[in-house]
């Protein structure tokens, strides 16, 4: 019984591990190549750091970088603000029409953003010109990357609401607390895991987002990952492996320093 | 010194009342149970002198003074649910300390009550555990000092056992009747168990569709149930319908639609009234062999026996009805299904109900 168990355990690992060399082979080649000095990724490997200074001489990069990131801080702060605000209604309140609109949440999920993008800029069209609003700019980018990121955040948050009773609140109103009070020092707590889940998939969703952004961005100005797919059709060098290794990094870093403080919506 | 009075009370769901026209008052220091089967507006109540729910019509009083539109949080309350809606985030510590604390009581006093709360809860030495980490039974006894450290003027309990296993439960009913003797709190409970409002109960009232149906300690309620509910919701009942066949020196000779007679006391009856009396269970008696109907006295057939350690409970057929029948176990001789018996019991347990 014992080497039974003992050959399935070895071959579960060794599955992951291919799974795991799957996922992450690409991107170490990717990351490597950032710190080769050939601008053909010709082997063998020379380590240098000219990539990461002719990236730093890159306007036109850096500045779709900063637009990228402008774009999900901004998309991050309004959409957890705005889809936490919806969940707890969902969870807190009963109104006409509630189930409806929370049925209506899914089908954004699975349209493809191709659709949804033509959507937008033609619906942008018409409308934006009688605001006074140019129809395609960041303003239009940050409404469509809204638009799409708050179904993320309502369903992450409204996930872990489900498992928090509201006879929890209303155990705090007993005990003197004032709405204010229970919302800060009892609800915020315990929900806080789940919201700050649901910014990191907001800043994903905008920070990823390219169809949305390449149909509303304007010439002149670009995304990161609209930026990046200009590059490429044009012939690229390294410089894109220098700034995807940066990204990593960072995105990296923001998950694994989550997961270490809130254990993924595991711990209550 | 609390009371509380609810006067009038009207709430409706759609075309659904939960509460109509509910009067009660709940004497300082008694502990209160509310019964009644689920949608009967116990709960409704309950939440309404938390102040959860907004009356439709009707006041609610404490000490007095109307706090029918003061918020919760204002209205110096204990309340314990049934799910003991503990903070998950916090430790036994700060759930305890919590409602001191959004009170800005200094550190050192709000050390000082927690501690004595907990103790009088045993529950010393967990102050640093999460409620994750306490038992059913300990994360009760979390809860209830929560509720009782900021001495509030009522003690609110929403089916608080519920949640308990039987052993737990019978632990927990001695020990919330301890603490709540000791600290002298008016308790209102909320509970669909029986047994567990009889054992802990000053008084209770029993409720049916939004309404009172009768209000009186338990045992009192139990001997003298006033209807068909009340004698079947609070214990068991059989009931004899009949009809009046006289009345004299204060007595009603009822004839029995199942044959023989019973005697009850005459309780406003005129010959030729329908009757309905409730006997309990364990007032009847049952013997080997049949002798005919009589006064108190029918015959009737073994149908079935369950065994429950101490007790047994026969099903015996008499007629076209199915009575049920307690014995200890310490009777003479135990009857098999399908044994020929006759039933009989005393007068004064022919309780007249209203059908």
């Amino acid at each position: 019984m014992r080497t039974r168990t003992n050959i399935a355990t070895g071959l579960a690992q060794v599955y992951l591990a291919l799974v795991l060399l799957f996922l992450y082979v690409p991107i170490f080649t990717m990351a490597a190549m950032a710190f080769n000095s050939s601008p053909l990724y010709e082997l063998p490997f020379q380590f240098d750091l000219v990539w990461f200074k002719e990236l730093a001489g890159n306007d036109r990069l850096i500045r779709a970088g900063t637009n990228s990131v402008i774009l999900a801080v901004a998309n991050t702060v309004i959409a957890t603000a705005l889809g936490t605000a919806a969940a707890l209604a969902f969870s807190r309140y009963s109104f006409r029409g509630r189930r409806v609109m929370q049925l209506l949440l899914l089908p954004p999920i699975t349209i493809p953003w191709l659709v949804i993008g033509t959507a937008m800029l033609v619906f942008f069209y018409w409308t934006f010109p009688s605001l006074g609003l140019s129809p395609r700019g960041l303003h239009s980018i940050l409404l469509g990357h809204v638009a799409l990121s708050l179904p993320y955040v309502i369903i992450v948050v409204g996930a872990r609401l489900t498992d928090f009773p509201k006879s929890v609140e209303e155990a705090a109103a007993t005990l003197g607390a004032t709405p204010w009070q229970t919302f800060w020092r009892v609800s915020a707590p315990i929900i806080a895991p789940g919201v700050v889940a649901a910014a990191l998939f907001a800043f994903a969703t905008s920070f990823d987002q390219f169809v949305i952004s390449y149909f509303l961005a304007p010439p002149g100005v670009t995304t990161l990952p609209v930026e990046i797919y200009t590059s490429i059709r044009k012939g690229f060098t390294p410089e894109i492996n220098a700034i995807s290794t940066i990204i990593i990094a960072v995105s990296m870093s923001i998950m694994l320093i989550t997961a270490r403080f809130y254990k993924f919506g595991g711990e209550r | 010194m609390s009371e509380v009075r609810v006067v009038d009370c009207d709430k409706r769901y759609g075309r659904v009342a939960a509460l109509d026209g509910v009067t009660l008052t709940f004497v300082n220091g008694e502990f209160f149970g509310l019964l009644g089967p689920s949608g009967s507006g116990k709960t409704t109540l309950l939440r309404a002198i938390a102040g959860f729910i907004e009356l439709d019509r009707g006041r609610v009083l404490l000490d007095g003074d109307d706090i029918g539109h003061v918020p919760v949080h204002r209205r110096d309350i204990g309340m314990v649910f049934q799910n003991y809606a503990l903070f998950p985030h916090m430790t036994v510590f700060d759930n305890v300390a919590f409602g001191l604390s959004v009170r800005k009581m200094a550190a050192d006093e709000i050390k000082r009550r927690v501690d004595e709360i907990l103790g009088l809860v045993r529950l010393s030495g967990l102050q640093e555990r999460k409620p994750r980490q306490l038992s059913g039974g300990q994360q009760q006894r979390v809860a209830l000092a929560r509720a009782l450290v900021t001495r509030p003027k009522v003690l609110l309990l929403d089916e608080p056992l519920g949640a308990l296993d039987k052993h737990l439960r019978e632990e927990m009913q001695v020990e919330l009747r301890r603490i709540q003797r000791e600290v002298g709190i008016t308790t209102i409970f909320v509970t669909h168990d029986q047994e567990e409002a009889m054992t802990l109960c000053d008084r209770i009232a029993i409720m049916n569709q939004g309404g009172i149906v009768q209000i009186g300690p338990p045992l009192e309620v139990y001997e003298h149930p006033i209807n068909r509910f009340a004698a079947g919701f609070l214990g068991v009942a059989n009931f004899l319908e009949g009809r009046v066949a006289s009345v004299s020196g204060g007595e009603a000779r009822v004839d029995l639609t199942l044959g023989g007679q019973a005697v009850a006391a005459a309780d406003g009856f005129k010959p030729g009234d329908a009757a309905v009396l409730a006997v309990r269970p364990e007032k009847i008696g049952i013997e080997a062999g049949q002798g005919g109907a009589g006064v108190n006295r029918l015959d009737g057939t073994v149908t079935g026996a369950v065994f429950s350690g101490s007790s047994t409970t026969y099903r015996v057929q008499v007629g076209d009805q199915t009575l049920a029948v307690f014995q200890q176990n310490a009777a003479p001789r135990r009857f098999e299904v399908n044994d020929p018996v006759t039933l009989h019991w005393s007068s004064e347990h022919n309780v007249p109900v209203a059908p």
